[in-house]
């Protein structure tokens, strides 16, 4: 009994971690998507860019876990400006398809500069010891990083909370995502809305890239890997809805690496099952607006 | 008849008759039969990807309907036609075919039914979600389909009884021409077709279409599984011509490469999907060969290209420069 409930425990933990992680890489695309309408099926180059500017901070000039974690978020974030306004601004009033097509052929180039750079393996980092191990929370021993992780993104799910209900910035994004032209005619800069909103949801893609090597692993294929991981938070989650990525991110961890415990077999086949009988029933996603 | 009402009609009539220029891409293909004796095998799966892609066409250039899961009725088709030698042993290939493009068609019926009432994002999220749901479900389902290790045991009976399928891949070669010019004339017929206009206009207006009391649904199902039966063709001909059949088949990648090939051709005009498939297949059989990475960042890059400049694709181009040399005669 007591090993059920202690595997039941360890299966809940991985799985809020995994969600969390999950989270923090896909809320950024949720928000895109939501205010811009583009299909961004590049949001995980982004993503594992951070990854790898994270290694590359780390192991080629020395810099710390900690800071490198965030240089890398802002480096990202910064990097991703000039793709929003030459790469993907033309392209707003197009269709799916257009962005569909520019993003995946943006994935290619990803992938391909990357394994010429760092060639095809698995990357590793060597974290700091005290995120080695275990850690006693009061209630029993748990993974340090794991820890870690969760406390980051509940730390991110504070602060973008407060962000969009309680600034100024984040109402005029709330404005936008409800009433786009109505937003415009009222004089917020939705241009300017457009940049801060995908620097930012790139520079939180490549925190959690970062954080994900020590978890999932990080290769020149990630971000093609998770990519429908990325889009079922999303569509599940509803476009736009911090809320609905965060309770989708979380179901999908939980789900996944339950399955991945109790029936490796067909875990996964489960994840999309209820994805397809999720958006049947509910097309805007579970927090989406109609 | 009013004048305008005229022009239009003589523009429509035009459209339908055969060009000239139409004649072109099938004496390439006879021409390469005779030219490039040793790459019949590599021909055949270029003329597997050209049917593919031609059924995507159906859709996507002349209805509108953007799908990332198009490999769905590809694999389904490859499995049903490989599964039906393997374990039945049934050997007779063009019966084998068929049956691959019935499921196909039968999967593209039930699906499309229940999927067409989506659009966008949703929609999108739906036919990628299906496709991986279909080989989550095959890699799972191991004693049918021999899961990740892939179906083997696929062996079929001379065509018509009598030609033989020999070494070089000749007599494959002809079979998928010949499925390939089939399926072509009757992707051809339907898109000339009343039946395809309304297809037009639904791309174009659906919300008129719902007005003018189209039944809008019926007939993007309807067009949704002919384009699902021909991809299942092409999968049943993919099976039959390997004889052998992997998990790759219903991947998000053989989803994501035929929408690349079609949209590099351009969409709606049918020899969109010749030229696409062929440009994608000798770049990629080029370019691989001086590195991997080099290929992957290429065809990146052209994409990014083309989404860009030449959102019409190759043929859309070539007409444009056509259009600007008269300009300047």
């Amino acid at each position: 009994m007591e090993q059920i409930a202690r595997a039941a425990i360890a299966i809940l933990f991985d799985g809020v971690a995994y969600g969390m992680l999950l989270f923090i890489m896909s809320v950024g695309l949720s928000i895109t998507m939501g205010l811009m309408g583009f299909a961004n099926l590049a949001h995980g180059a982004f993503a594992m860019a951070g990854g790898y500017v994270l290694v590359g901070l780390m192991v080629g000039i020395g810099v710390p876990f900690i800071p490198a974690l965030v240089m890398a978020g802002v480096i990202v974030a910064v990097i991703s400006i000039p793709f929003e306004r030459y790469l993907y601004r033309p392209l707003y009033q197009a269709d799916e398809l257009d962005h569909v097509l520019l993003s995946i052929g943006l994935v290619f180039m990803a992938t391909a500069a990357i394994t010429f750079v760092y060639g095809p393996s698995t990357v590793s980092i060597t974290v700091p010891d005290y995120l080695n191990g275990q850690i006693d929370l009061g209630i029993g021993l748990f993974p340090a990083y794991r820890t870690f992780t969760i406390a980051v993104g509940a730390v991110l799910i504070l602060a973008l909370w407060y962000g969009f209900e309680g600034t100024i910035i984040g109402a005029k994004i709330r404005a936008a995502v409800d009433n786009r032209r109505m937003a415009q005619s009222i004089g917020i800069n939705v241009d300017r809305l457009f940049v801060i909103a995908f620097a930012l949801g790139s520079g939180l893609a490549a925190l959690g890239g970062g954080l994900a090597i020590e978890i999932i692993g990080m290769e020149p294929t990630f971000a093609l890997t998770y990519l429908v991981f990325f889009l079922i938070v999303v569509a599940v989650g509803g476009l736009g809805s911090i809320r609905g990525a965060f309770v989708a991110a979380l179901l999908l961890g939980l789900i996944d690496t339950a399955g991945k415990y109790l029936w490796p077999d067909g875990g996964a086949f489960f994840i999309y099952a209820v994805t397809v009988a999720i958006l049947l029933i509910k097309p805007m996603g579970l927090f989406g607006k109609a | 008849m009013t004048h305008q009402a005229d022009i239009a009609r003589r523009y429509m009539v035009a459209r339908e008759n055969w060009h000239w220029g139409e004649a072109l891409p099938w004496l390439a293909i006879v021409a390469a039969f005779f030219v490039f004796p040793d790459y019949l095998a590599l021909g055949t799966q270029i003329i597997i990807a050209i049917i593919f892609a031609l059924s995507l066409d159906l859709i996507l250039g002349y209805a509108g309907i953007i799908t990332l899961g198009h490999a769905a009725y590809f694999g389904a088709g490859a499995y049903a036609t490989g599964m039906l030698s393997a374990h039945l042993g049934w050997s007779e290939p063009i019966s084998a075919l068929l049956f691959g493009g019935l499921v196909g068609g039968a999967l593209g019926l039930v699906t499309g039914w229940i999927l067409l009432r989506y659009h966008g994002l949703t929609l999108l999220m739906l036919t990628l979600a299906t496709a991986i749901l279909l080989q989550e479900g095959a890699n799972a389902a191991e004693d049918w389909t021999g899961g990740f290790d892939g179906l083997v045991g696929i062996s079929f009976q001379p065509l018509l009884g009598s030609f033989e399928f020999d070494l070089w891949g000749k007599t494959y070669f002809c079979y998928a021409v010949a499925v390939l010019l089939l399926c072509f004339l009757f992707a051809r017929a339907v898109v000339h077709s009343a039946f395809g206009r309304s297809l037009a206009g639904i791309k174009g207006n659906v919300e008129r279409m719902h007005g003018v009391g189209t039944p809008v649904h019926g007939r993007l199902v309807a067009i949704y599984t002919i384009s699902a039966a021909m991809a299942g063709l092409a999968g049943g001909l993919f099976a039959e011509s390997n004889a052998y059949v992997t998990l790759d088949v219903l991947s998000f990648s053989r989803s994501g490469t035929v929408l690349i090939m079609l949209v590099l051709g351009g969409t709606g005009r049918l020899y969109g999907a010749f030229v696409g498939t062929v440009a994608y297949m000798v770049l990629e059989d080029e370019l691989a060969k001086l590195s991997p990475e080099f290929w992957e960042f290429g065809i990146g890059l052209l994409l990014v290209v083309v989404v860009l400049f030449f959102r019409r694709g190759l043929l859309g181009a070539l007409e444009d420069a056509r259009a600007r040399m008269g300009g300047l005669k």
